[in-house]
């Protein structure tokens, strides 16, 4: 209980802390917004009967927004603080690491929460996204945006082993996060990629995302469009849960305290 | 040799036999090392003389290779949270909490803390009111230190680790500081400290631990280090236009004599004893 309680004193620091990074700010909250009014304006064009492409992007950019405030950000912020100094001192104290790991899951809950509200609305107010009216839609984007968090947030940790120094943390995970968000169909529509690619992109978790995202905010037609001919749920909850698990097993492994020297 | 291991004494931090090697590199190479509770010790050498780790040891941070390790009555390496709600680290450098300010960093961290210590004190303590509100990348060095010190001594802790904390300060700060530190050590804090300024261990340490080459050389109080207090006196002067030096055992008598050779005032005239620092670089110059 404790734990729990320094874990949400720990989100509000760490909250605090990335609203006075404008930097962060603007990249992690505005800049999909932002990608949003550039694709949105310029693609107006009807992707299948009903579907625009801004409609397909919304969806995209809410599925990548999951491994931009999750995934990305930690990949490139824990390096930064294992730099800094910040771990090493809270591991001098009688902090319990669980609650670490709680403000950093809260500070990626907080984000994501504001950004998709940010790409919903613009989405709906300038580019005619509907938002889905039935339950099951809105039970179908709880647990794809609830696995897509818990694993993204997972992985974002395992892999901010991998960076050597904090400074050299952007510049690797970024072309990461970019190259799955050409191949999993954020930026193109994913039955208009080389199959290779597909398979490429299957692998990885953000395919899997963008298609529970367009499950949620695209017309039910539009299952036909997919390269299974369906939306996949079973597939898509499977896949999300292997990358969890990874993600779990590579966290509490690999995660350090201290630079490697 | 006096290595300061003393048995059937309260210590709050005991060390034997202490290892850690660096691939071919002893950076510790046989540690005996007794802290008394309640006492402060200061641990002196040059850098790479193995001082940082064996605080960092002794903090939980690093694995030994080998010996035996005993902080409040337990092995560091396999210590937990409620061990480490009683000792509080200040380390030797950090960039951290460039965003959030003082007052908060503080607030924060007092949540870690079975029984902290009152947050506004704690800030009057290390003299940091006027900048309670400034953030971290705001404060200038020796604030920094002051932040880092405010957060090692927020949890009330029983012993306090200090890697050369005054690094920065200027002279005013640093006596505001050993002030400081003097009062925690009334209150019954032990203190291990490693420093550069030598008159600062003098000042603080109740003893003080002599390392080189992974090694404790002596261990003994600031004004018995070295043989410091039998060493000879030094009478320096000036006679027929050049300085002239005297080293002697017993400066009394030799002053008497030298004052006759004068009609007035012996010109240029100092009596003094080794300073710690003299008895220091001598011992790590001899060590080579």
């Amino acid at each position: 209980m404790n734990t729990f309680k320094i874990g949400v004193s720990r989100g509000n620091l760490e909250i605090r802390q990335f609203l006075r990074q404008r930097e962060s700010v603007v990249f992690t909250l505005l800049f999909p917004v932002l990608l949003l009014l550039i694709f949105g304006s310029v693609f107006k064009n009807t992707i299948a009967p009903g579907v625009t492409f801004s409609q397909y992007f919304v969806a995209g950019m809410i599925a990548s927004g999951l491994i931009n405030t999750g995934f990305q950000q930690l990949a490139i912020m824990i390096p930064l603080e294992r730099d800094d100094g910040t771990l090493k001192r809270l591991r001098g104290t009688p902090m319990p690491p669980t609650s670490y790991f709680i403000g950093k899951i809260l500070s990626v809950l907080a984000c994501m929460i504001v950004q998709i509200v940010l790409l919903l609305v613009v989405g709906a107010l300038m580019f005619g996204v509907q938002l889905p009216t039935d339950l099951g839609r809105w039970v179908t984007f709880t647990w794809v945006t609830l696995l897509g968090i818990t694993g993204s947030t997972l992985l974002g940790i395992a892999f901010s082993s991998v960076p050597r120094s904090g400074r050299g943390a952007s510049a690797m995970v970024t072309p990461i996060v970019l190259v799955l968000q050409f191949i999993s169909g954020v930026f193109f529509i994913f039955n208009q990629l080389p199959s290779w690619m597909q398979n490429v992109a299957s692998i990885f978790p953000l395919k899997w995302l963008t298609q529970g995202m367009r499950s949620v905010f695209l017309p039910e037609s539009f299952a036909s469009q997919e390269v299974a001919k369906s939306w996949e749920h079973g597939r898509v909850a499977l896949m999300l849960t292997i990358w969890i698990a990874i993600g779990l097993v590579l966290a509490l492994k690999t995660f350090r305290w201290e630079r490697s020297r | 040799m006096n290595t300061g291991v003393h048995t059937g004494v309260n210590n709050a931090v005991e060390i034997r036999g202490l290892i850690k090697t660096y691939g071919e590199t002893h950076a510790v190479a046989g540690v005996d090392l007794n802290v008394r509770t309640g006492e402060v010790f200061a641990l002196l050498g040059p850098n790479g003389a193995g001082k940082t780790t064996t605080i960092e040891i002794l903090e939980g941070y690093r694995d030994r290779d080998g010996g035996t390790v005993s902080v409040l009555g337990e092995d560091p390496s396999k210590a937990g949270l409620s061990w480490r709600n009683k000792i509080g680290i200040v380390l030797q450098s950090n960039n951290d909490a460039a965003e959030i300010t003082v007052e908060e960093i503080l607030n924060f961290f007092s949540d870690y803390y079975v029984n902290p210590r009152n947050v506004d004190e704690v800030i009057n303590a290390v003299g940091l009111e006027e900048k309670r509100k400034a953030r971290g990348r705001e404060l200038s060095g020796g604030q920094r230190r002051r932040l880092d010190v405010a957060l090692g001594i927020l949890g009330n802790p029983e012993l306090l680790f200090l890697d050369e904390p005054t690094t920065g300060f200027d002279p005013e700060a640093r006596r505001a500081f050993w002030d400081l530190i003097r009062g925690l050590r009334a209150d019954g804090t032990t203190i291990l400290l490693t420093t550069h300024y030598l008159d600062e261990a003098e000042a603080l340490a109740d003893r003080v631990g002599v390392i080189n080459h992974g090694r404790i050389i002596e261990v003994a109080t600031p004004a018995t280090l070295g043989g410091r207090d039998s060493a000879k006196v030094i009478v320096r002067w000036s006679e027929n236009g050049s300085a002239q030096e005297e080293r002697t055992d017993s400066p009394t008598e030799f002053l008497r004599s030298l004052g006759t050779r004068f009609t007035g005032e012996i010109p240029d005239l100092t009596v003094s004893r080794p300073t710690l620092e003299d008895i220091y670089i001598s011992m790590i110059e001899g060590q080579g």
